[in-house]
């Protein structure tokens, strides 16, 4: 049989969904990986980027950061912490725990970038202007630079989940759970089907999750920022 | 060092280099192209550099296996790792080709078309050279993240610098990964500065201090 048959033989076979080990269990856990990794990324990355854009201390660190980890292959970084991390955790953790780490490492430094030219990319004359108006500097922090600077973070926060999800799955290599499984599982057993079907689904898990950011981004970008205005 | 010979670590950084720099070249050429086109067409600009853009939303471990697929070739060909290097660095470049040509100023292309510059001559001779700077920092967005993403065909068995972090892992032998690592962040920072240099080049208007 061809490997194109097998691969539909694996992706229509009900068992390859179902069951604890299935598709639909492996595509949840694989997104609780992920947005639990964005989340704290996010929760790093984006009030030190509003800082640094904020006050201009910083910004070599900011600028810098996103191109130094993408020199820095993932997968060596995910051995690294794998090896340095297993012996000192117990259980289930001692898998999890260093994957987690790494995809969170990898992912701040894109959020923090984006967050940081988001800011300074917010029209100078409405910074003016909400100064002229008498706002504080965390006022014009919170109405002026963070819906200004909502595109790039965004955009931020899309490039680090791409990141994130991609980790993830060749984190299957050192026992994360997730849809890499499949990957890694079906090389292990010379099972094409299995190793091409799970490659089907993640690839549109990771499409669908940058569709619905590109849909949140829509929602959370001020229209004001993305119609033309009369004066323009 | 490490652990690893010095001609097995040369062997593998120039079968990295290999991997990484050829789909480089080959996703400029097709690149160059297509972001003309986006940048040309007006209605074909956002569909042209989405589409391109959403194939960098596939993880890489996933596009060299589904290559086989499409390309009919064994799992362990270097022709699925050259061919998922240039789509990524398609994907990258299109929308950064685009934007290099809208950098151009408009009184400069008519400028050089009252000068009876043709269509074609003048993208080659006018717009390209404008359009250097951003094309070139966006290529070394493409080699860098190349670069790193290419140790992860060791998963699936296409030796380069990344076969030193599986090895490594294996083993449960530091020395070969953090080599592996080191290797590969040279490898990008090589790869980076000769862009950077080569673009400094073919742009010496912008050291003399005259506008472009």
């Amino acid at each position: 049989m061809n490997a194109l048959a097998l691969t539909w033989e694996w992706l229509t076979d009900p068992a390859s969904w179902t069951g604890a080990g299935g598709i639909l269990a492996q595509s949840v856990a694989h997104l609780r990986y992920s947005f639990l990794a964005l989340l704290a990324a996010a929760l790093v990355a984006v009030p030190v980027g509003l800082w640094v854009g904020h006050t201009g201390r910083g910004r070599w660190l900011a600028v810098n950061a996103a191109g130094a980890v993408r020199a820095v292959p993932s997968l060596g970084v995910l051995f690294i912490a794998v090896l340095l991390l297993l012996p000192r955790l117990r259980g289930e953790l001692a898998f999890e725990l260093p994957a987690l780490i790494v995809l969170v490492l990898l992912a701040v430094p894109p959020v923090l970038a984006g967050t940081y030219a988001g800011v300074q990319a917010t029209d100078p004359a409405a910074r003016d202007a909400a100064r002229g108006m008498g706002m504080t500097g965390t006022q014009v922090l919170r109405l002026v630079e963070i819906p200004g600077a909502m595109p790039l973070i965004m955009s931020g926060l899309r490039a680090a989940m791409l990141q994130i999800i991609g980790t993830a799955t060749i984190a299957a290599i050192v026992g994360l759970g997730g849809l890499g499984r499949f990957l890694i599982d079906g090389q292990a057993s010379r099972d094409y089907g299995q190793m091409a079907g799970g490659a089907v689904v993640v690839a549109l898990l990771a499409l669908a999750v940058d569709i619905a950011l590109a849909a949140v981004q829509r929602l959370v970008v001020s229209p004001g920022l993305t119609t033309a205005g009369p004066g323009r | 060092m490490g652990g690893v010979a010095w001609a097995e670590l040369g062997a593998l950084m120039l079968r990295h280099l290999y991997l990484a720099g050829v789909p480089l070249l080959v996703g400029l050429a097709v690149s160059l192209p297509l972001g003309w086109l986006a940048s040309r067409v007006r209605w074909l600009g956002p569909p042209l550099i989405a589409g391109t853009g959403l194939m960098y939303t596939i993880p890489s471990l996933a596009l060299f296996i589904l290559l086989p697929l499409v390309l009919g070739t064994q799992i362990l060909d270097d022709a699925n790792v050259l061919v998922a290097m240039t789509i990524y660095a398609v994907a990258l470049l299109t929308r950064t080709v685009a934007d290099g040509f809208t950098s151009v100023p408009g009184h400069v292309r008519q400028a050089a078309t009252a000068m009876g510059y043709g269509e074609l001559r003048r993208v080659v001779a006018v717009d390209l050279p404008l359009a250097v700077p951003v094309v070139a920092a966006g290529l070394r967005v493409a080699a860098v993240s190349n670069v790193s993403m290419v140790s992860v065909a060791a998963l699936i068995g296409v030796s380069q610098l990344g076969s030193l972090f599986t090895d490594g892992f294996n083993r449960n032998a530091m020395g070969p990964i953090v080599v592996g690592v080191m290797a590969s962040v040279v490898l990008a920072l090589l790869l980076d500065a000769t862009i950077a240099l080569l673009a400094r080049l073919l742009t010496p208007w912008l050291r003399r201090g005259v506008p472009a």
